[in-house]
């Protein structure tokens, strides 16, 4: 009978013991954020154009915020770069520049808007940000000169690079095997490539 | 009581009343902290009857310590983009720095020496009182925590390597004769870990199903952004706060370091202030660089090779080595480290006859999943040309390449990578020793 109840109990406390690690509550560990501070940071733009803000801006536009807060670094074009900043405006070869060889326009924007001015970031209203966008891309030819950039225009814009990229398609990103993943190395082919 | 022992007894009473002086002191160290650490350096520096003092230029620091004078191992400086030099100027190297492998003992690299490569930027001074992590996104409820909050959730500790994508150069200064490890595998560095699971955190705020990414975004300047594939977030990552068995070091992402063990050093986001979770990748900057393209064979495509997540089977010999000598002949350990970003390392061979033969090296512990891994090897020297090798194997069978089955992978010749970067370099390094005693760089 004794035996019997310390069995019960031993199975319970068994029990007890492998539930408890799902059921620990982390009472008053972090707060729930706000829509307020959420929006304050949320910087990043997805390839689906989520994120992108209302505004609008031309290569026209673009030209003269560019000679007064990038040409400092990237060169008077963009096609110079300098000892601390890559070139932006560039031919198809390998140091072609992030407009000739990025697969994203969401991309250009979600840089320039993070990062850029260096040292001076966030200061670019999203007006600017469209309007350097749009300056950098139509001295790169891929848009025309009196285009305007908004978050449509960005987000439909078909980049010249934009199959480039292996894997080409963004699911098929995290599944290594299918990427011919070996040893750290995954050459391709591109799973993509039959699309 | 000797006047010797009257000394020591104010020593340590003074110690004792200065200790429960910094137990009170901790807010305010710069202003206590200095006193306090003055006034034991003053007390040990003392000179007892018939005992000598602290050496001319010896250093004593009890309150943080010092290495011994003797001891000169350091990091050297990386090569690559952009940054400001140390007096402002602009140049084109990487505010980067390289572990000096070869100098390392055990598997654990000193925090002090821990490479780092911070593409440009200097570390923020991040007062960890002001710290938040945010995580928001696809979640049911986004939170906010403080790094004291973090702290207070259940923590465990994880020794991992993280290295670079360029580590294992086999082109460039990998290739010169005179390369050391620090050069050729300088960009790999070991620690123990101590932080919260990221999964314990995602199933606080709730993953939202469709959630397939994380983006993990840096409080530094230019907010420094990586996605990771939520399945790699829900299985290892860590949330570090510890390093080593102290906070992490400001180069390395003080107060707070994402760890994804395994992967490429940049998925291991530094300064970490923000967790996005999302149905897509952002496809940020940083994950538009440093990917491969190849010149030659069938993938010359001109695409580029990008999100490679997972470093391979790698291991080099770290005595003797690049840049050593061996001073005579007889016993000489031939010794290394190996690690893999696919889990434990279950196999070191080594060869002394330029990969002719090889011969098991012992494991000599501990093994742990996706760590560095010393290897030990008995061999003794006669004066003869040698060349030495070690190749590894992890726990999913994969064999560390040679050059040419390096090369195979990709569809180039060796001789391609000795001038072409590819990344994820995990090739078999051999170190020519030649009769002097002198070892080079044999790629």
């Amino acid at each position: 009978m004794r035996f019997s109840y310390l069995f019960v109990l031993a199975v319970a406390l068994v029990a007890c013991a492998s539930a408890s690690p799902q059921t620990v509550k982390y009472d008053n560990v972090g707060r729930t954020a706000t829509p307020e501070e959420i929006q304050a940071r949320d910087i990043t733009i997805l390839p689906s154009g989520k994120g992108l803000p209302p505004g609008k801006g031309t290569a026209k536009e673009g030209a003269s915020i560019y000679t007064t807060r990038c040409a400092y670094c990237h060169g008077e074009t963009g096609k110079e770069g300098g000892p601390l900043a890559p070139k932006l405006v560039g031919d198809t070869t390998y140091e072609r520049g992030p407009m000739t060889s990025w697969p994203f326009a969401t991309s250009v924007w979600d840089y320039i808007n993070r990062a850029m001015p260096r040292y001076q970031e966030g200061t670019l209203t999203p007006d600017q940000v469209y309007a350097v966008t749009a300056f950098l891309l139509y001295r790169s030819k891929i848009i025309k000169e009196n285009g305007v950039m908004d978050a449509k225009s960005v987000t439909e814009l078909q980049m010249p690079n934009r199959n480039g990229w292996v894997p080409s398609r963004l699911e098929d990103i995290p599944d290594l095997k299918k990427r011919g993943g070996r040893n750290g190395q995954y050459p391709g082919p591109d799973p993509t490539a039959a699309h | 009581m000797n006047p010797k022992q009257s000394e020591r007894r104010r020593f340590l009473k003074g110690g004792a009343a200065l200790a429960g002086l910094a137990a009170g002191a901790i807010a305010i160290p710069s202003a206590s902290g200095q006193s306090l650490q003055d006034a034991i350096t003053q007390a040990a520096a003392q000179t007892y009857e018939g005992t000598p003092g602290p050496a001319p230029g010896q250093q004593f620091d009890p309150i943080y310590g010092v290495r011994s004078r003797y001891e000169t191992s350091g990091r050297i400086g990386g090569i690559g983009a952009f940054h400001h030099g140390p007096n402002g100027e602009f140049s084109r190297r990487f505010l980067g720095a390289l572990t000096p492998i070869q100098d390392v003992m055990g598997i654990i690299t000193p925090a002090a020496l821990h490479y780092y490569d911070s593409h440009g930027y200097i570390p923020p001074d991040i007062d960890p009182t002001q710290h938040r992590l945010l995580i928001h996104g696809m979640v049911d409820r986004p939170m906010i925590f403080t790094l004291e909050e973090l702290k207070r959730l259940p923590a465990i500790t994880r020794t991992h390597f993280i290295e670079c994508n360029a580590n294992g150069a086999t082109s460039g200064y990998g290739s010169e004769s005179e390369a050391t490890p620090q050069i050729t595998h300088g960009l790999t560095s070991c620690s123990i870990w101590t932080g919260v699971q990221l999964s314990r955190v995602l199933d606080m705020v709730g993953v939202k199903k469709g959630a397939s990414w994380i983006l993990a975004e840096s409080a530094e300047g230019t907010r420094f952004s990586k996605g990771i594939p939520m399945e790699k977030a829900m299985d290892d990552c860590l949330l570090a706060y510890g390093q080593n068995g102290e906070a992490v070091r400001p180069e390395q992402g003080y107060p707070l370091r994402l760890i994804s063990p395994g992967y490429e050093g940049i998925y291991n986001v530094k300064w970490l202030s923000r967790l996005e979770l999302a149905d897509s990748p952002a496809i940020t900057e940083r994950e538009l660089y440093y990917n491969t393209t190849v010149e030659q064979g069938r993938y010359a495509d001109n695409k580029s090779r990008w999100f490679r997540f997972e470093m391979g089977a790698n291991s080099v010999i770290t005595r003797p080595a690049g840049g050593q000598r061996l001073e005579s002949h007889g016993f000489c350990e031939v010794t290394g480290l190996a690690w893999s970003g696919a889990g434990a390392i279950r196999r070191v061979e080594v060869s002394t006859d330029n990969g002719r033969t090889w011969k098991d090296a012992e494991l000599q512990g501990p093994v742990l999943p996706k760590a560095h891994t010393r290897f030990g090897f008995a061999w003794n020297w006669g004066g003869e040309e040698a060349v030495l090798m070690s190749r590894s194997t992890d726990e999913r069978g994969q064999v560390q390449p040679s050059l040419v089955e390096l090369g195979k992978i990709w569809d180039v010749d060796a001789n391609y990578l000795r001038t072409h970067m590819v990344g994820h370099a995990n090739a078999i390094r051999p170190w020519k020793v030649t009769a002097n005693g002198s070892v080079y760089n044999a790629i």
